[in-house]
Parts: C-alpha cells; structure tokens; sequence
C-alpha cells in the first residue's frame, strides 16, 4: 500500500501501543535548550531516572544569551544560573552541548541541521515549538512540553497519537521578490491560524521541489503558526546534497546506503491524504501582517480589512488587534512608521537570507528615525557572513551586527522593543508583547522586506526600494 | 507512581473570552528567565492583567471571582477557540494551574497546550460553539454556581444546564483511570524500545 512519509517514519519509530491506545513512539533525536529543559532534569532527578539514550540528545543555548556581551557573567543574573544549569544538567547527564565557547552555538532549530544531526525518516522532538523547522529534511519533528522533554531524557520514547497529513501543493515559479517566507505567511493567511489542529502538514509541488533547503526550513518554521505541530517536505537530491560532509551525517562507508534509506521514506506516489490543498506560486505577492495572530495578514499592496467584511469570532480579534496595532481598518499598511527592524531567527536568520539582503543593501543606508540589528541565528553562520564580508555591509548601511541567538524573536534577553515601538521583522510571531514590550507591536515580513523598512523608516514594498 | 483518578472536576468557573489566546499572552516570556516552575502562578496573564503604567486593567483575572478560584486552588476557566496556541511552553499551563485552575472548557486548544494540561492532570474538554456560548454566557450569570466538568461522562453541566463535551481518547482514558502521567508506562518496555532502537541505523550514528 502506498504511504506517506509521515505514516511511514511513524511505523519504524512505533515501539507499542501503549494501554490509553496511543502509541509509544521512538525519538532518535532530541534536542534541548536552556529555557525548557531545566525543569525535566529537575523531575528526572526527583524520580530518581536516568538519562537512557545521552547520545541521542544534543543542547544549546539560544534564547537567553545577550547578542552584544561576550563575557561571562552576563548582566542578567537569571540568563547566567540557566546557562550554568545546562552546563552542568549535560555534564552530569554526558550530553552533548553546542556551547557558546564552541564556536557552533546557536539557535537550536539552526544547529541541527549545520551539524547534519537532522536526517530524513526520523523523529526529533524538542522543547520548542518551533521544532517543525527540522522537517525540511524529512524528517517528522515537532515541539514537545517539559514534562515530555522528561519523558525523551528518561525513555528516549513519547506517548502520541498519530496526526492526519494535508498535502500543502504550491506549484509555479514565485515572482521576484516574493519568498519562502510570503509563500508561509499566505498559507496560514489562507488556512487559517488553527487550520492545522490535527494535522502534519506536508510541503510539496514544484516551488517547494525548487526551494533550496533553507528555504524549506523558513516554511517548516512557521507549521506551527497556522496550527500545525509538525510540517515536512519529502527528501530529494537537495537534501542529501546539504547533509553530506556536516559533522554528524553518515560517514562515507555508510553514505550509500543511508542516502537509499532516506529517499525511501518519501511519500509514495499515489498515497491516500486526509486532504489536499493546493497554491499557485504566481499569485503570492510580498505578505506582512498587521495583527496580532501571523494569520492576520495582506499583501503589502493591499488594504487592511474592513471590520464588517469579517465574521463575528474574526472581527472580535481584529478589533483586539487594531486597538493594540494602533492601525485603522480599511486604510494600507504600507507606509506605517516603523521604528524598529530585526533581521534574524530560526525563520529567517540563515546564511541565505543574509546574502539575499546584503545583495540589496550596498551603498543603501537605514533611516535615521530606525534601529536595525541584524542577528545570525548561529556562529557558525555569523563565521561564514562575516567571510563573506557580509557583515560590513549591514554595518556600513547602519544596522547593528550581533552575536548569535533567538534575541528580539521573544525577547528573553536583552533585545527588546520599548513602549510601543512598531518592529518590521523577519521572525514567526506577531503576538501581543511578544518581542518584549508590553504595547510593543511587531509586523512580520520577509527578510529583504524588512531592509526595505528599514531604508525608508516605513513598512514598504522591497520591490519598489530595491528595484527587485 | 500512584495519581489520582480524575472522573470530575467541580469547581467555581471563570470566563476568559477571545479565540486564538497564545502562551506569550498567559504567560509572558520573561517570566520563563527560571529553572523551576515555581512561582508561575502569579504571574499568569501578567501582562491582560497589568497596565504599562502598573495599574490593574479590566481582565477576568483581576476579578472577585479570579481571586475565589486562586483561594480555592481549584477552579474552571471557560475558554474560546485555539485556546494555548503559539509556544510549547510547559509555562502555560503551569501558571495557570498554580494559581488554581484544574479543568479548561472552551472550543478548541492548541495541541501542545492540550498535551502538556492533561499530563498535569488538567482535563481541556470541547464544547459545540453554540453550547460553548451558552456555558460561557452561564458562567459569567452565575458566579457562584459550581461547574461540574465530568470526563468519564463527557459533559459539562452547571444548575440544570448539562452539555455535551468531548476530550480525546487517550487522554479520558489517562485521567479516569488515574495514568495521566505516561511515564509509568513508558518505563516499562524496555526491550521494544532497545528493538526499535536497534533497527535504526541512524540511532547508531550510521
């Protein structure tokens, strides 16, 4: 019978049914950081557990590390014990740490795959629900809570039931100008922010066979902002391609016959989906939000919604949405002040999105009235830019070149809007406070669409900027 | 490890309005700057809560009846739709159930939310969207009538008003028979999990 990936990758990973009728499902990768695994070793010790499988788990340290200090300890006292927790919890426990003195420290969802731990027909899970992002490779991944994160330290095994697979088809060639990250925006615009409940969501179609692995990762990203846990794209030659030769992938004795074992786990043709849903690249233009849910969003040419356009329940939280946004229905985002840009995240903060904007940004500089700090979500891609000499052009243009991390995604460290600073930025999350701020406002956008904003202190279309 | 069978929640209800309700808006990140759970209770819809100016704003959690269920340390919070979505945050539902809710009602919940409740031991039930209206508009009228949220029975009632409810499977079936923590479970079989392991060439490094 003819499979999915994900029914696939869920049957070689089944250890039993467990006696509630879900199943006992195998995680051969986990991947920690500071913020929600401290309390799972905390309940492990309580319980008197070990650590079953500590090669299979690998940490970093992402959201609380200052991207402006290098020195221990930091000015936060708080950021410095949970850095220090996972120091020691690893070393007790004999797990690998990608620690910020490794020069391979970074965003966890950034780290897995530059060491190539992330790997076709496998499961990942982690403490964050951004997990989805390692399903670019193939592989089915998805966030997990910290009584979970327990559960994989402990027994390497998590209790699931299996989800549904809506097959997201986008076909065509997108426009200049137009990203992996428009296409996410406009299918969470589309299928809504709760539209993926039940369902592993997998990418495919002729854009998706195009994207480059990255550009896969951006889309992966954000399965979660349209309700999805888990969101996956077959592998092909591409993904082979980026894992061979990274630190953890199969060495060159056993490369064959993993690539043969990968390209197996790839949906059969002629599989049975719970459902279908299908895009033509053509018609997706440059997307930004103007809510506070990443499914309140418009083209960028595009006038905001008129309150009486929306049904009852919407237009509750579009009424929530203006009055936080400070924004009026049925007028354009374009041309809203911006005061803030963040160019960074597990979304949007790889190597290809910051050759992309520095190849707009020479000889282009950001407006007085904006602060703009560029963040590569990891050392190993802040190396690579800076030998490209990427860095000097984000700082001859006027951002602020930082270290690596989460930073203004959710603000947990010191990169934080103020009042209510508007943000045009390139992460996953448009919630209220969400990059730290109480009344601070965020518009997520594509990552040469925030340069754009940030050149001319306005929420912008990049292709008029650019001349894309 | 013994847990108790949770067949029923009976409590005082409070309810929170609005779909799509993230984790960041129940508990703010900066609060997640700790290494234990401890103390979340405070803090949870910090932000709903509190005013930039400091000052106390028009919120549910600020009410009389907020502070009866926090007294209580049991409570029901009636929810909308997509309830807990955004972060995975065990916070969440931590800080709410610290500061005293043990049962959620709404339309739908996030699924990370939903998993990470119930292993607490925090029943998330499902209500129509009409039934949903009509606890909720209850709730709001009758402060001081108790809720009974029944999971063996899969309703929700109140005074002489039952609804239907639902709750997956799996999870019923961990509450009322007192297994809503897996780990019991997943301790047990090792040698599946070291079989399953063991045909995974990748678990080898391979």
């Amino acid at each position: 019978m003819a499979k999915t990936l994900f029914q696939k990758v869920w049957e070689a990973h089944t250890v039993r049914k467990l006696p509630n009728g879900q199943t006992q499902l195998f995680i051969g990768t986990h991947l920690i950081h500071e913020v929600t695994s401290p309390q799972a070793f905390g309940m492990l010790r309580d319980l008197g557990l070990k650590v079953k499988y500590p090669q299979r788990t690998f940490a970093t340290v992402d959201h609380i590390v200052p991207t402006n200090e290098l020195k221990e300890p930091y000015s936060d006292p708080i950021a410095q014990e949970m850095i220090e927790a996972l120091r020691k919890n690893t070393k007790d426990y004999g797990i690998r740490f990608f620690d910020t003195t490794t020069g391979t420290q970074g965003i966890v969802h950034m780290v897995g795959p530059e060491q190539g731990i992330t790997q076709p027909g496998t499961t990942i899970a982690c403490g964050d629900s951004h997990t989805a992002t390692h399903g670019a490779f193939g592989a089915i991944a998805f966030g997990i809570g910290t009584t979970q994160v327990r559960d994989v330290l402990a027994t390497q095994t998590l209790a699931l039931s299996p989800l549904k697979v809506r097959r997201i088809e986008v076909n065509g060639k997108l426009a200049p100008g137009v990203y992996a990250k428009d296409v996410i925006l406009h299918i969470i615009r589309v299928l809504g922010v709760n539209g993926g409940i039940g369902y592993a969501y997998e990418y495919a179609g002729t854009t998706f066979d195009g994207f480059s692995l990255e550009e896969r990762m951006t889309v992966c990203n954000m399965s979660i902002e349209g309700g999805a846990r888990c969101g996956y794209v077959n592998p092909d030659q591409k993904t082979f391609d980026y894992i061979k030769g990274k630190p953890y992938a199969p060495k060159a004795a056993d490369w064959d016959a993993a690539v043969a074992r990968w390209a197996s786990f790839a949906s059969d043709a002629g599989c049975q989906y719970d459902d279908v849903k299908v895009f033509k690249a053509e018609e997706i233009r440059p997307t930004v939000t103007w809510g506070i849910t990443p499914g309140q969003a418009i083209f960028i040419d595009e006038k905001m919604p008129a309150l009486e356009t929306l049904n009852a329940a919407d237009r509750q939280t579009a009424e929530d949405a203006y009055a936080h946004m400070k924004l009026a229905p049925n007028t354009p985002i374009k041309g809203t002040k911006v005061d803030v840009c963040f160019l960074g995240s597990c979304t949007n903060g790889r190597i290809s999105d910051l050759r992309e904007v520095a190849k707009y940004l020479k000889g282009r500089k950001v407006s007085a009235s904006v602060k703009a700090i560029v963040v590569p979500g990891s050392q190993l891609t802040a190396i690579q830019a800076v030998h490209e000499g990427l860095d000097k052009i984000y700082i001859e243009a006027g951002f602020e070149w930082r270290g690596a991390g989460c930073s203004m995604c959710l603000a947990m460290n010191p990169d934080k809007l103020v009042g209510d600073q508007l943000c045009a930025s390139s992460s996953n999350r448009n919630f209220k406070g969400r990059q730290g701020s109480q009344t601070g406002r965020t518009v997520l956008m594509s990552p040469l669409m925030v340069a754009a904003a940030a050149i001319t202190g306005q929420v912008t279309d990049a292709r008029e900027v650019f001349k894309v | 490890m013994s847990l108790a069978k949770i067949t029923q929640v009976k409590a005082l209800a409070l309810a929170v309005p609005g779909d799509d309700i993230d984790t960041d808006r129940i508990i703010p990140a900066r609060f997640l700057r700790c290494v234990t759970f401890d103390g979340l209770g405070e803090h949870a819809f910090r932000d709903e809560r509190t005013g930039p100016d400091g000052k106390e704003r028009a919120h549910p959690m600020n009410s009389a009846q907020a502070a009866r269920i926090a007294a209580a340390k049991q409570g029901v919070m009636v929810v909308g739709f997509n309830f807990g979505c955004g972060s995975s945050r065990e916070h969440a539902p931590q800080s709410l159930w610290r500061y005293g809710f043990t049962a959620f009602v709404g339309g739908s919940f996030a699924e990370i939310f939903f998993g990470n409740s119930t292993t607490l031991g925090v029943p998330c039930m499902t209500l129509s969207k009409e039934d949903l209206a009509e606890c909720d508009a209850f709730v709001r009228a009758n402060p001081d009538v108790e809720v009974t949220v029944d999971v063996e029975k899969l309703s929700v009632s109140a005074g002489a008003k039952t609804w239907k409810a639902s709750i997956a499977a799996s999870a019923r079936d961990g509450l009322v028979k007192g297994k809503w923590d897996p780990i019991a479970d997943l301790l047990e079989g090792t040698e599946p999990v070291a079989k399953v392991a063991a045909g995974l060439a990748y678990v080898a490094g391979k």
